[in-house]
């Protein structure tokens, strides 16, 4: 690229109502972590730098002990047991160890692997990769909303089923997706039951025995923890589930996992479902309520916006909307003191609009103006306020110059349209 | 996403938006792209008649950053060309003023489209309203 390209200058500072810019709005692609979190991991640097897989003296047994204690809190997060956590870099390694894991094992039970259209990648493309080693995979579709139809599961099982993959919060628009039903009929038929739970852990409560998960997997930095850690939930009993490991070694992690333990990341994403176990309850109702101001804020002074997937089954801090007329690039081009993100095919290294918006039968356009803000912890309500009214401006601002909103407000149905495409 | 100072420039003060009666002789209209490609131009040239010079230009674009300031920048050059001079104008002439990356390309190219689809809608209306023009005299 030549060098008078540059990335867009960030604006003033400060913004009326002491709200700091830029402003962080983007929490399913990340989160800041939370200081307390880091407070925590800090001594697992220099101080109790040791390998917790040493046995034979004080320095390894000091690593040990802090994972163990986040072992303690995972499990305690999500109602399991300490030996059935196992740690890993992240979500992507856990679905990869659990799809993967299973596979390998259960092949001489069946050959068929379920999953839905909408998962993350970590899951869609670790699904089409065993395809190439002879696996059978179905793509459930999903509804209107973005949920599963329980029918369309129950069809698609069959005798050489051995697992079944649904998320438990999807990335893009929160949606929440029946785990409890899924899991039930999973272990009706003696199926193994995995969730991608990146995006709900510590978000909502979540007992992996009530909901019948055998599988789940966890991040730290979605929820205020350092990045590069991770674990899988692997259930010990009711069924025993097993996999083979992926990555081979020294042993670790009850022989599913080798590799010395990250053992200040582990620290950290234990002490991340600790306040995630504590604060958990009351967060959410905040959240949502953030949430909730954002949305009518936008839709009380915006016509033509439309919220993606559903209402009601949807984490607590998402909201996913289209700006139908206006191209989800050029707003967030508009908002550049703001961090979220758009489902836009200009935003994507594909250059096509979201698959998951186009799952839901949004049209590619509708995905094209779509923007998810993410709402985090960190988020005030003075920051909710000025990311609308930013919002809203800006939208209007780029409705003006929209030779697709002058049509529709002439009276043009822009379906009937023959468009001259490049 | 990094925009060259030009392209921001066009985005936050975009030239000649607007609309133009496309009903007029006068105006040649040029709608391309679609909506589910994410891109949309709409470029309108009001050519004097006599002289085939294009007096005025407006446009509106539904698109990206990159797309805006194409269709932006195009209406700047058209304007005061004669319609032979403005077909002339490349689509690789606005990707260089405008340093665009190469995933941006088709936004300039997006902007010849609607320059020439301006042009051919104008010179249609020419050859229609020509009899009409011999019949009045």
């Amino acid at each position: 690229m030549s060098t008078d390209v540059k990335t867009i200058p960030q604006m003033e500072q400060t913004a009326p109502n002491g709200v700091k810019l830029p402003i962080y709005m983007d929490n399913h692609a990340t989160t800041p972590m939370d200081p307390r979190v880091l407070e925590e991991m800090l001594p697992y640097f220099m101080e109790k730098f040791g390998n917790a897989a040493s046995r034979n003296h004080s320095f390894g047994w000091a690593g040990e002990e802090g994972v163990e204690t986040a072992r303690e809190r995972i499990a305690k997060l999500i109602g399991a047991t300490t030996k059935e956590i196992i740690f890993t870099s992240g979500a992507t390694e856990s679905d990869n160890l659990a799809i993967k894991g299973v596979a390998e094992m259960y092949k001489e039970k069946g050959n068929h692997i379920i999953t839905a259209v909408t998962e993350h990648k970590a899951v869609l493309d670790t699904c089409k990769r065993l395809e190439k080693y002879g696996y059978r995979v179905t793509y459930l579709p999903v509804q209107k909303d973005g949920l599963v139809d329980l029918e369309d599961l129950k069809r698609a099982m069959d005798a050489k089923t051995i697992l079944v993959t649904i998320m438990f919060a999807n990335n893009e628009i929160g949606v929440l997706q029946p785990v409890a039903e899924i899991g039930k009929l999973c272990h009706e038929r003696g199926v193994i039951f995995h969730t991608d739970a990146t995006q709900a852990v510590g978000k909502v409560p979540i007992d992996v025995n009530k909901l019948n998960i055998d599988l789940m997997s966890i991040s730290a930095h979605k929820m205020y923890g350092p990045k590069g850690v991770g674990a899988l939930y692997v259930r010990r009993k009711n069924p025993r589930v097993q996999i083979s490991a992926i990555i081979d070694g020294g042993g670790h992690e009850r022989g599913m996992r080798s590799g010395t333990l990250n053992v200040a990341g582990i620290v950290g994403l234990g002490k991340a479902c600790a306040i995630a176990s504590e604060e958990m309850a009351k967060e959410a109702c905040h959240l949502a309520g953030m949430r909730n101001r954002l949305r009518d804020r936008i839709m009380s002074r915006l016509d033509e916006v439309y919220i993606n997937g559903s209402w009601d089954h949807r984490l607590p801090g998402n909201l996913n909307i289209s700006f139908a007329y206006v191209e989800g690039e050029s707003l967030l081009m508009g908002i550049n003191d703001i961090a979220v993100s758009s489902g836009s095919a200009c935003t994507s290294a594909t250059l096509e609009p979201s698959y998951v918006l186009k799952a839901l039968g949004t049209g590619d356009d509708l995905a094209h103006s779509s923007i998810r803000f993410g709402i985090g912890r960190f988020n005030t309500e003075a920051e909710i306020d000025y990311v609308a009214d930013r919002v809203v401006e800006t939208v209007s601002r780029l409705r003006e110059l929209s030779p697709l909103y002058e049509m529709a407000k002439e009276g043009v149905d822009l379906k009937s349209v023959k468009w001259a495409a490049e | 996403m990094s925009y060259s100072d030009k392209v921001i420039d066009h985005y936050n003060n975009p030239r000649n938006v607007g609309s133009m009666d496309k009903g007029s002789s006068e105006v040649g209209t040029g709608l391309v792209g679609a909506p589910e490609c994410g891109d949309v131009m709409k470029l309108q040239i009001k050519v004097n008649p006599q002289t085939s010079i294009i007096e005025d230009a407006k446009f509106k674009t539904f698109g990206c950053g990159s797309a805006i300031a194409s269709s932006s920048l195009a209406t700047e050059w058209v304007k005061g060309k004669t319609v032979e001079e403005a077909l002339a104008i490349k689509n690789t002439e606005i990707v260089k003023e405008l340093s665009l990356p190469p995933v941006k390309i088709h936004c300039s190219v997006l902007a010849e489209d609607a320059i020439r689809a301006a042009i051919h809608d104008w010179k249609k209306k020419q050859e229609t309203a020509k009899p009409v023009a011999v019949a009045a005299q």
